[in-house]
């Protein structure tokens, strides 16, 4: 179950999506969710959505699991976009007025422009995270950590403390299952009774699986050492990110899509 | 030919143990290049502590270890550490990459060895342990047995000149140690390598040339496998588990009958067991 919140998101695939730089996927997405705001009419969020709906197309993964990466946000989104509808200054027809609550229609149609928003961010954030597998996110992070290194910060460091955090993931969700089973054998209910009780039962299972994370992090270190490591200075590095065409291709269409709202908004 | 490892009364105690309690006590052995040596010795023996002092992990309390004509010391401590490749038990707790390949490079990686000879050196040590199509798998996706034969190739690229085995088969199963134990006799035949393997298990001590059996930190025999396993049930005690063979030799012995002293492997039972039949 937890194995599929965090890994089954990867997908694996032969796209052109999929074989982007990490780099260039981080960094586009993160400028996606800032041109965003450029967007303040129909015309922009139309040309928006196309772009998206584009970049999917191009990734070849299927469109049903867009859908399910908004679905759990679904009760957030219309939270927001109510608020919006309701506590939003009044513009345009006024539908309806009651104390601090105001229905108008530039209330509402920014409400329908914030649900965009978040689905343009969710679609796009998904596309990153079913495309490209963790551990190139962790290269791609490290990469982009590299100008900290002036102020010292342990780039190299951090960047092997995160693929190890990774590495290990599906170990530990072993360790978990299987001391799940050793103390439902003792007759512990996982996912019983009131929430104080589903708490406690976590207890039994968080003490065993920290001390034998604390020894599997010994016997690692002891390994690690044995085999050279003395810390990130002085390694060379055997993966390695390579910048192609495609990426450039891709950082001039997100330029282009940029100029294009610029003009395009009212 | 001078010896690869020297050791010379090794005393070791750890942190927290009284000055007259030692881990290890005394403990003095050579290894001659391309050797295998066994080291057998119940759990708590001081086994693993013997293997960790060999390559600096531990430093000993008094006494010397020289490797390939080098003292070990604080100032040459990495150097050595290149020279041995070391295998630990726990097949998971040692897999530093998060893929097969980003593994078998980790001591590349450490060395600054440049990318172009990590590539040609990770590939044909894959290739030698049979692992070449799993080269971009998660160590989640590997049984016990190849996740130890990924530890091997990392060893292989790294190019050590010795490797220590400290209980690298213990936890697989049998099919698994099989391909374990083949793998090493390949890496031996294919190059000058000493191999110092720390086991429980009959067959890996039945490969070596030496067996040293160690008993509460004490250096207590030394023999080849043949002479070692004469011992019978007193193995139990030496903290090996009697061989199949031996096993029935005790068995047919309470029987009433005659069975040879010497070492038999199980097919030399079986042709003992034959000609016994014949001669009746």
């Amino acid at each position: 179950m937890m194995n599929k919140l965090i890994f089954g998101r990867y997908i694996p695939g032969d796209s052109v999506v999929h074989h982007m730089d990490p780099r260039a996927k981080l960094l586009l997405s993160f400028y996606f969710i800032g041109i965003i705001f450029i967007a303040n009419n129909w015309l922009t969020y139309a040309v928006l959505f196309a772009f998206t709906l584009f970049a999917i197309y191009l990734s070849g993964v299927k469109w049903s699991f867009f859908i399910n990466g908004v679905k759990p946000l679904i009760w957030l989104i219309l939270f927001t976009v109510i608020l919006q509808i309701l506590f939003s200054a009044s513009g345009g027809h006024v539908y309806f007025k009651w104390g601090i609550i105001t229905i108008s229609q530039f209330g509402l149609v920014n409400g329908v422009y914030i649900f965009f928003r978040f689905v343009l961010i969710i679609f796009m954030s998904t596309l990153l995270t079913l495309t490209t597998p963790p551990l190139e996110l962790s290269d791609a992070i490290e990469y982009l950590l590299m100008p900290l290194r002036a102020v010292r910060f342990p780039v190299y460091e951090v960047a092997l403390m995160l693929s190890i955090a990774l590495r290990f993931v599906p170990t530990l969700m072993d360790e978990t299952e299987k001391i799940m089973n050793a103390q439902r054998a003792r007759g512990v209910d996982f996912g019983e009774g009131n929430i104080f009780q589903q708490m406690r039962a976590i207890v039994p299972l968080l003490i065993p699986l920290f001390v034998s994370s604390f020894n599997r992090a010994e016997d690692l270190a002891t390994a690690m050492e044995a085999r050279g490591y003395q810390g990130g200075e002085g390694r060379s590095k055997y993966r390695i990110l390579k910048w192609h065409a495609r990426d450039t291709w891709a950082t001039v269409s997100f330029a282009v899509l940029t100029v294009v709202l610029v003009f395009l908004r009212a | 030919m001078n010896p690869i490892i020297d050791v010379q009364h090794l005393d070791y105690r750890y942190p927290q143990q009284a000055a007259d309690q030692l881990t290890l006590h005394d403990i003095s052995f050579t290894v001659m290049p391309g050797e295998w040596v066994a080291i057998v010795g119940h759990n708590g023996s001081g086994k693993s502590t013997l293997a960790k002092n060999l390559n600096g992990l531990l430093a000993p309390a008094a006494g010397t270890i020289k490797i390939d004509g080098q003292v070990l010391s604080e100032a040459t401590v990495w150097d050595i550490r290149k020279e041995i490749g070391m295998v630990f038990q726990n097949p998971d707790n040692q897999f530093v990459g998060a893929t097969v390949e980003d593994d078998v490079a980790f001591s590349l990686e450490n060395q600054g060895i440049p990318r172009p000879e990590m590539l040609t050196r990770v590939k044909t040590a894959l290739a030698q342990v049979n692992m070449q199509d799993f080269a971009t798998r998660e160590p989640a996706r590997l049984s016990g047995g190849q996740k130890q034969r990924v530890a091997l190739a990392g060893m292989i690229a790294a190019r050590p000149q010795i490797l220590i085995l400290d209980e690298a088969t213990s936890m697989l199963d049998p099919r698994g140690r099989q391909e374990v134990l083949a793998t090493i006799r390949e890496m031996k035949a294919n190059s000058e390598l000493t191999v110092l393997s720390i086991t429980h298990d009959i067959d890996e001590a039945a490969s070596a040339n030496r067996v040293l059996v160690i008993n509460d930190g004490r250096l207590k025999e030394e023999g080849t496998p043949a002479e070692i396993f004469q011992h019978g049930e007193a193995l139990i005690k030496m903290g090996l588990d009697m061989p199949y063979a031996e096993r029935l030799k005790a068995a047919l012995k309470r029987q009433g009958l005659q069975v040879p002293t010497k070492y038999l492997t199980e097919k030399g039972m079986a042709d003992w067991l034959w000609q016994l039949r014949s001669n009746k």
